[in-house]
């Protein structure tokens, strides 16, 4: 392995270079991921600020409006600034060693699809100094609403586009590396499931982005050129932007938990030194979850006033999606069983997330009763269902597979020490912070307000309690990720005892370029 | 408080590892249903939790049993079977049958929570940038809603009351066991008229009529909240419905036609300064404060002052014409079809007088309805 690492003569480039005019999917992997984590720690501040000032009844540290642009954009940085990157730095390492290719199909338009992420950032960023502030109409940016912003909410129309446009170049990418440059004897159903996952998830991508890219442009030429499409004194109509959204809303999603659910189920054999149970339900269920996901958008819409018989349908579509996401839980504890279990960090995340998940499922399935969602919609306790799937969910397979992954990524083990302290705070603090979130909801705490009634006030405290100690949690990760990047006990090539797969047949660190001739998959 | 508090109790501890300090005083449900559709909807509830409790115990049982047996640190070996056609299909059958038996009880709520159908009071209601207004279709009454809680309470500056953020000046008002029926409209963007008590959620949407209904099976007052984010003073639009006696019911509109065929004797009046600047306070705290702030500075970049401003310190007509139809494109509402002549007349007179503004004319009702079109 060692040899081919310099059969061109050339290691990795040295200094900023390296980094800017790297086709190496290593490189750009790594890039994604640290992008991710700045954006992630960015958009953990402003959700620190928003639940300083839900402390207490009354307002304390800032104005209404930005208290709307924080929420704001609290949301659209940790979906497409954090979550999504993070998915594509694991896709850029992983794909290419776990199907034995040596790097991505297209190495240079991997480079633009992530150099054009800062770009977007800036543009969202910068919002918040502009005159009339940020974006404060929350991350589903409907009309009328949008149409009164100023100048950012333009902006953040373009960063949009540009978000749209790296997704879609990075899915492209994805599909051809997998269904070109799999190894000999790699066959489909041979794939491990994390390559399975992010398969059907770039296709998802290529299919809702230009959707999303569409609604967005409209709301531009609204703003803009004088078109009518959401403006019901032009003949528009305001709702059809919430059909249009959420018809890329909610594939996106599943956009953001398939990736998680690929890690999980990576992690979960290895540490149960037992093979996952039900690989080709496995696959079946996500695909299925994938294609169900185009067919129930109109559940994040029951307040709008739809005809009894739409409201029935998409009730009774959304309800369905919970029969492959129960096969799903029921094959990962079916792998439990039985094995022989040992619960290192990536492990306890793992299980984490498997709890954790599923309480956002069953709150998803309350949800998806269409009489009940009534009370429901647009309260606290949708709040809690969406982080429940979306932190303890996809944010905790994340921290899951950079803790599975890092020793072979750096050649160090990392603090496990440290890591099982990040686990279990992080565990405890999250659900000081959003399980009280649904009894909020419930009680008639509508979700985005800056200030609320005085009955809400105990559960609004524990909740900021819980985030302040979730927030700085985070601070462990980080710490642990510098220490395990400089230095630290020896990573063995095969870093876990019962991993399987082929990452795991090159060096810790694996060199620059691995997998020049393909190997052999039996 | 909440009934039937156990479950959320087991929920909590059970999941979340928790224990709640002094429960008494934490609502963990909904409020106490006070129509037949929110009855019905807290039921379904308690029941889908059950459900999910079920269930939960049952998965999670399994793996925390697997958690604690099948350790490597105990000493289990791993057994390697991976497949089983006949588990598969009976996991994916079970949840199915449990779903049909949810979704058959929501299917026939939500047909009975869609029939609008022989209501015996229609009401009209559309919300704007920030508050409510109540249009009783039959009776002629027609009014808005606005936040009460005074300024001093959100900023800290004085003790909050019992229903802070929850009060306003004037509540709509219903018969207690009659049939509601709200058309639901919008002014300018989104917003959702909510009462919990009553299971009653719709978004109002500018430019169409959407409707709901309910029948409140008991006297009281009720509030809730606009739930779709519409602005800055998202959070400052509470809904307050008082439900009355039959006989309770028709005082309150005719004490209401009474009061507005006074406003209606307005119109004609010619009013002294005094009265004007006095009226004009009230108009424009409620209208206009929220954004150009009580003091009329503004906030910069987003809402302009009116201290100083040309259209308050230039020719009357424009101004007029400004608080009539508004600014299109702009957060800035016509105020023409929510204030009367003599409202618009005292509240322009307000701004160029008072906010630091001193132009010295006086605008009349009759100087407003000449540019009403």
């Amino acid at each position: 392995m060692e040899a081919h690492a310099t059969e061109h003569g050339h290691g990795a480039p040295k200094g900023i270079t390296r980094w800017l005019t790297t086709t190496n999917h290593k490189d750009i992997g790594t890039m994604y991921l640290w992008f991710a984590a700045a954006m992630f720690l960015f958009a953990g501040l402003m959700a620190m600020a928003i639940r300083a000032e839900l402390f207490e009844p009354g307002m304390q540290i800032m104005s209404p409006d930005y208290f709307n642009q924080l929420t704001t954009l609290h949301g659209l940085i940790m979906v497409f600034g954090a979550i999504m990157p993070a998915m594509a730095g694991f896709a850029n390492w992983q794909i290419p060693m776990m199907i034995g290719a040596p790097d991505m199909a297209f190495p240079r338009m991997n480079n633009w699809s992530f150099w054009i992420l800062p770009a977007a950032a800036i543009l969202l960023v910068l919002s918040m100094v502009l005159p009339g502030g940020a974006v404060a109409t929350g991350w589903t940016l409907y009309p009328p609403l949008y149409m009164q912003g100023g100048i950012s909410y333009d902006l953040t129309i373009f960063a949009v586009h540009i978000l749209g446009a790296s997704s879609i170049m990075a899915s492209l990418n994805i599909i051809t590396t997998i269904l070109n440059m799999r190894a000999p004897g790699m066959t489909l159903m041979k794939m491990p499931l994390f390559v399975w996952t992010w398969l059907i998830t770039a296709f998802l991508l290529i299919a809702v982005m230009p959707v999303l890219a569409g609604a967005v442009t409209m709301l531009l030429t609204d703003r803009n050129f004088g078109t009518h499409f959401f403006d019901a004194a032009g003949g528009g109509d305001p709702v059809l932007f919430q059909h249009v959204f959420w018809f890329f809303g909610h594939p996106e999603v599943y956009i953001l938990i398939l990736p998680a659910f690929g890690i999980v189920s990576q992690i979960i054999p290895t540490f149960s030194r037992k093979p996952l149970f039900g690989y080709a339900s496995m696959v079946y269920a996500t695909a299925s979850i994938a294609i169900l996901s185009f067919f129930v958008w109109a559940h994040h819409m029951f307040t709008v006033g739809m005809p009894a018989v739409g409201q029935l349908y998409f009730m009774y579509a959304t309800m369905l999606i919970a029969v492959p996401t129960g096969v799903k839980v029921f094959n990962w504890v079916a792998t439990m069983w039985k094995g022989s279990l040992t619960f290192e960090t990536p492990m306890l995340f793992a299980v984490g997330f498997v709890s954790m998940f599923t309480i956002g499922g069953f709150t998803g399935l309350v949800l998806a009763m269409a009489p009940i969602d009534i009370q429901m919609q647009d309260t606290y306790y949708v709040v809690a269902h969406f982080h429940y799937v979306l932190v303890s969910g996809a944010l905790f397979a994340i921290f899951a597979g950079v803790y599975y992954w890092l020793p072979k990524w750096t050649g160090h083990m990392y603090n496990e020490t440290l890591g099982k302290w990040h686990f279990w705070l992080s565990m405890i603090s999250f659900n000081v912070l959003f399980f009280p979130q649904h009894f909020l909801g419930m009680a008639g705490m509508p979700r985005r307000i800056p200030d609320y009634a005085l009955q809400f006030a105990e559960f609004n405290q524990i909740s900021s309690i819980g985030g302040f100690v979730f927030g700085a949690s985070q601070i462990l990760m980080l710490i642990v990720i510098v220490q395990c990047i400089r230095g630290g006990k020896k990573a063995e090539a095969v870093v876990w005892e019962d991993a399987k797969g082929l990452e795991w047949t090159v060096p810790s660190p694996p060199p620059y370029h691995t997998f020049e001739t393909a190997p052999e998959v039996k | 408080m909440g009934h039937r508090r156990p479950l959320p109790v087991v929920l909590a501890s059970l999941l979340a590892g928790l224990a709640f300090p002094a429960l008494a005083d934490y609502q963990l449900n909904f409020p106490p249903p006070k129509t037949g559709l929110a009855q019905q909807i807290y039921d379904m509830n308690v029941w889908v939790m059950w459900i999910c409790v079920g269930i939960f115990v049952v998965v999670f049982g399994a793996m925390f049993y697997a958690i604690w047996k099948h350790r490597k640190s105990v000493g289990h070996k791993a057994e390697q079977f991976h497949e089983s056609t006949t588990v598969e299909i009976i996991w994916t059958t079970i949840p199915f049958l449990i779903l049909v038996a949810m979704a058959w009880p929501a299917t026939k709520l939500i047909i009975e929570q869609k029939d609008t159908s022989n209501p015996d009071v229609t009401v009209k209601v559309v919300g704007y940038q920030w508050k409510w207004e109540y249009d009783y279709l039959q009776d002629g009454v027609k009014f808005m809603s606005v936040l009460s809680t005074p300024r001093e309470q959100i900023e800290n500056k004085a003790e909050k009351g019992a229903n802070y953020l929850l009060e306003v000046d004037e509540p709509m008002v219903v018969p207690v066991g009659k049939k509601v029926r709200l058309l639901l409209t919008a002014n300018d963007v989104i917003h959702a008229w909510w009462v919990p008590a009553f299971g009653i959620k719709q978004d109002a949407i500018p430019g169409f009529v959407r409707d709901a209904w309910f029948t409140a099976n008991e006297v009281g007052t009720y509030r809730g909240q606009c739930a779709e984010l519409c602005g800055k003073d998202h959070g400052f639009m509470p809904i307050v419905v008082e439900v009355k006696s039959e006989a309770d019911y028709k005082a309150w509109l005719e004490a209401k036609k009474a009061k507005a065929a006074a406003a209606a004797g307005d119109a004609g009046k010619v009013f002294t300064q005094a009265e004007l600047m006095e009226r004009g306070a009230k108009v424009y705290n409620a209208n206009c404060a929220s954004c150009h702030l009580p003091d009329g500075k503004g906030i910069p970049g987003a809402f302009p002052a009116i201290t100083g401003s040309k259209i308050a310190t230039g020719a009357k007509e424009g101004h007029i014409g400004m608080a009539l139809i508004g600014k299109p494109g702009t957060a800035m509402p016509g105020f023409g079809p929510q204030l009367n002549d003599a409202d618009i007349a005292a509240v322009v007179t307000y701004q160029r007088n008072g906010l630091g503004n001193s132009t010295g004319d006086l605008v009349q009702p009759a100087d407003v309805k000449a540019l009403r079109k």
